[in-house]
């Protein structure tokens, strides 16, 4: 893997500007490294990826405003983090996502109609597909990365090549059980990703707060595991590190840790209200760097794309998607017993006698 | 909290909070507050709104995202002279702090023979009613109520709310402080102005009664006198017992109240296994068991976690229905 800069930056500055980040497709158009490229059809499907989880992040917000769909954390902007890193992997393979993920679960291939049940608080969005390895959305911070790891030891232990992809932000890598996590993982040689999305917020606390190290990646040092730090909004970039992140692992060489550095655009959820705590000036640029006008452009300037092949993308993502709502609208809501359900695998008596007790008050 | 006329102002249970912090800050330059977004943003439900611009970021600061790390952090700082009231996001977050909280919090004094004691308050909204994402609604008192050592203190009204957290910053002893998310905007009323405290370790008389104690805390008062209010619709007087704090527990109202009435219910929004309402159902069968003319009833969550279902959600919070409903059961036992 092509390394970036590692040199030391002085603590307590700014992030060092985005140009200094591995990266593949600038935001004016400059390629770098063609010879690591992914081919043409994986490009492709990288930039389908990204048009069909931004429709749903753009959709999911029109829903919300109209009362179908509960509170959700948007993730625009930050499509090339989460599509280069899912799309690196194969069914067999973990997934760990975030409530900020959505769509990298829907890259992974969580069905839409699925993932809006979620976010609409129905079971429904509970009920994982048993052919997929993609655990629900984490609420509370940082909890998963052990899990990851053990996921990954299982993995290796039971002698399969599958690994396992867990996310965090930029704030979750101040908790405990970020650290515990790389840490074990090192130590057992586990075959796990670790991908840091620093979007430059924990709800309205900025990295710089949240932290004094500016390189993320090479917390990996004082762990003995390699850190790439790439440009967050350059999918290509996300997507080559990730998928070499996945062949160390597979190959037994261990874990990595990997910081895509990105923005969040939006605010934290819909109930939030990022001007209590930023300015415009802070967000200037970021629209520049958007992943998806960044890589259509290339694909349109390459003749990959045609300006007819990308209506038509467009037709058949709104149609897949109308299709998964009409699907999540059919599903029953729940009955009020079903709040004891699957707490155990035999309900206890105590449990039994609750139920009566619920049915009994309907 | 005196009778004398002070003048008092209308306010909210999360304003009133805010004028009790502010009023710590002022009369105690060794109270700092920090957290997770209680700086510039003021907390997310704005308890701490304003605090930061007045008092300065070094006594209201925002901790990087690790509640191990902030109620470690105060922990020092108590130690070594400050007060530190720490804001946990929601309670259902205190979960990776509990090793400090079981290992060190509530231990310091008696591991050093009262060399060192830790002066500290912990404040986390807990508590449903309000259609928040999963783990956001989680009542974990009675964990903390089981930790020896630790005071757990949990308002039901705007002007209480303001009274038991000044007293909680000044207790010598760490506190948790857990306010009902459902109130915070929707308790309103008549506050006093200015410093004043009201007393750990005396529960409240809400309503007064002679057929039934209705014992409860937090978010569950509001649906308890609704329910009592329903009751005596029908000929039934309810008295409602308003504990405040868990930790140390007002024993004696609670029983006395028992024996007049000679029948308990016992509510709270925790599941119902091992919560605090058992706690005082026990307390009320070992203390009053002679003067009982029913069985004790408790009112509570389930034992499963709190439903992130919306349509269902309020299946699993006691509402004043279900209330009620247990006071007719033991009026008519
Ligand atoms: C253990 C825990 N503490 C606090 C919270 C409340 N909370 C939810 S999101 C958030 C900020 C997270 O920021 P970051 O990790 O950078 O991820 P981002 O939201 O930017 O994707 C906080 C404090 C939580 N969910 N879990």
């Amino acid at each position: 893997m092509t390394q970036p800069d590692l040199s030391p930056i002085p603590p307590g500055t700014e992030p060092p500007p985005q140009d200094d980040l591995f990266q593949f497709l600038a935001p004016d158009g400059t390629t770098h490294h063609p010879e690591l490229w992914p081919d043409r059809e994986t490009q492709l499907s990288l930039y389908r990826h990204m048009r069909r989880i931004r429709h749903f992040d753009e959709r999911a917000w029109v829903l919300y405003r109209t009362g179908r769909l509960g509170v959700f954390p948007p993730y625009g902007g930050m499509e090339a983090s989460q599509v280069g890193t899912a799309a690196a992997l194969t069914n067999e393979d973990w997934l760990f996502p975030t409530y900020r993920d959505t769509g990298a679960a829907l890259t992974y291939g969580l069905p839409v109609a699925r993932t809006l049940a979620y976010w609409r608080t129905s079971p429904h969005g509970w009920a994982m597909p048993g052919n997929l390895k993609v655990l629900p959305f984490y609420i509370p911070i940082a909890t998963q990365y052990p899990h990851a790891v053990g996921a990954a030891l299982a993995e290796s232990r039971k002698g399969t090549q599958n690994v396992a992809l867990a996310y965090i932000g930029d704030g979750g890598s101040s908790e405990g059980d970020f650290h515990e996590a790389l840490n074990f993982a090192g130590a057992l040689d586990a075959p796990c990703v670790f991908i840091l999305q620093n979007n430059g917020w924990a709800i309205s606390v900025p990295t710089r707060t949240q932290t004094r190290a500016v390189n993320l990646a090479r917390r990996a040092d004082g762990y003995g595991i390699p850190g790439v730090r790439v440009d967050g909004n350059d999918v290509l970039a996300t997507y080559h590190v990730t998928a070499e992140a996945v062949r160390r692992a597979r190959e037994g060489d261990g874990p990595t840790l990997i910081e895509t550095v990105t923005y969040r655009i939006k605010p934290h959820t819909l109930a939030d209200d990022p001007a209590r705590y930023r300015t415009d000036a802070d967000n200037l640029g970021w629209a520049e760097k958007d992943p998806v006008t960044r890589l259509r452009a290339h694909l349109l300037a390459d003749g990959l794309l045609t300006g007819d092949a990308d209506a038509a993308l467009t037709r058949e993502i709104e149609a897949e998607f109308e299709a998964a709502l009409a699907e999540a609208d059919a599903y029953p809501d729940p009955t009020p017993a079903e709040i004891l359900d699957h707490v155990f695998a035999e309900p206890t008596p105590q449990l039994l006698r609750q139920r009566a007790q619920i049915e009994a008050e309907e | 909290m005196t009778a004398t006329a002070t003048p008092t102002r209308t306010m909210t249970m999360v304003a009133a909070i805010n004028d009790a912090l502010a009023l710590a800050l002022e009369g105690d330059p060794t109270v700092h507050i920090f957290g997770e977004d209680v700086g510039v943003m003021g907390g997310v439900f704005r308890a701490t709104d304003g605090l930061q611009a007045r008092f300065g970021a070094e006594r209201v600061f925002d901790t990087p995202l690790a509640e191990a790390g902030i109620v470690g952090l105060g922990i020092g700082m108590g130690l070594a002279g400050l007060k530190p009231v720490a804001e946990i996001q929601f309670a259902g977050f205190l979960y990776p702090a509990l090793d400090q909280v079981l290992s060190h919090l509530g231990r310091y004094r008696h591991r050093t023979r009262s060399r060192f004691h830790l002066p500290m308050v912990v404040r986390a909204p807990y508590g449903g009613g309000v259609h928040t994402p999963e783990q956001h609604a989680d009542s974990p008192e009675a964990i903390l109520a089981h930790v020896p050592g630790v005071k757990v203190v949990i308002p039901s009204t705007p002007a209480d709310a303001k009274g038991l957290l000044l007293s909680a910053i000044a207790d010598p002893d760490p506190v948790f402080f857990f306010e009902a998310i459902k109130l915070y905007r929707s308790a309103k009323e008549a506050v006093p102005e200015g410093h004043y405290t009201t007393p750990l370790g005396q529960a409240r008389l809400v309503t007064t009664g002679d057929d039934v104690t209705v014992i409860c805390y937090g978010g569950m008062v509001e649906v308890c006198t609704r329910a009592a209010e329903a009751a005596r619709a029908h000929g039934i007087g309810v008295e409602v017992v308003d504990l405040r704090t868990l930790v140390p527990m007002d024993t004696e109202t609670v029983l006395a109240s028992v024996r007049k009435t000679g029948r308990a219910v016992v509510v709270s929004e925790a599941p119902r296994t091992n919560g605090f309402h058992s706690e005082v159902s026990a307390t009320i069968a070992e203390e009053a068991i002679e003067f009982l003319r029913a069985p004790i009833v408790r009112v509570t969550g389930f034992d499963a976690p709190y439903p992130p279902f919306t349509s269902v959600e309020d299946v699993y919070r006691p509402n004043p229905v279900r209330v009620a409903r247990a006071i007719r059961e033991v009026v008519r036992y």
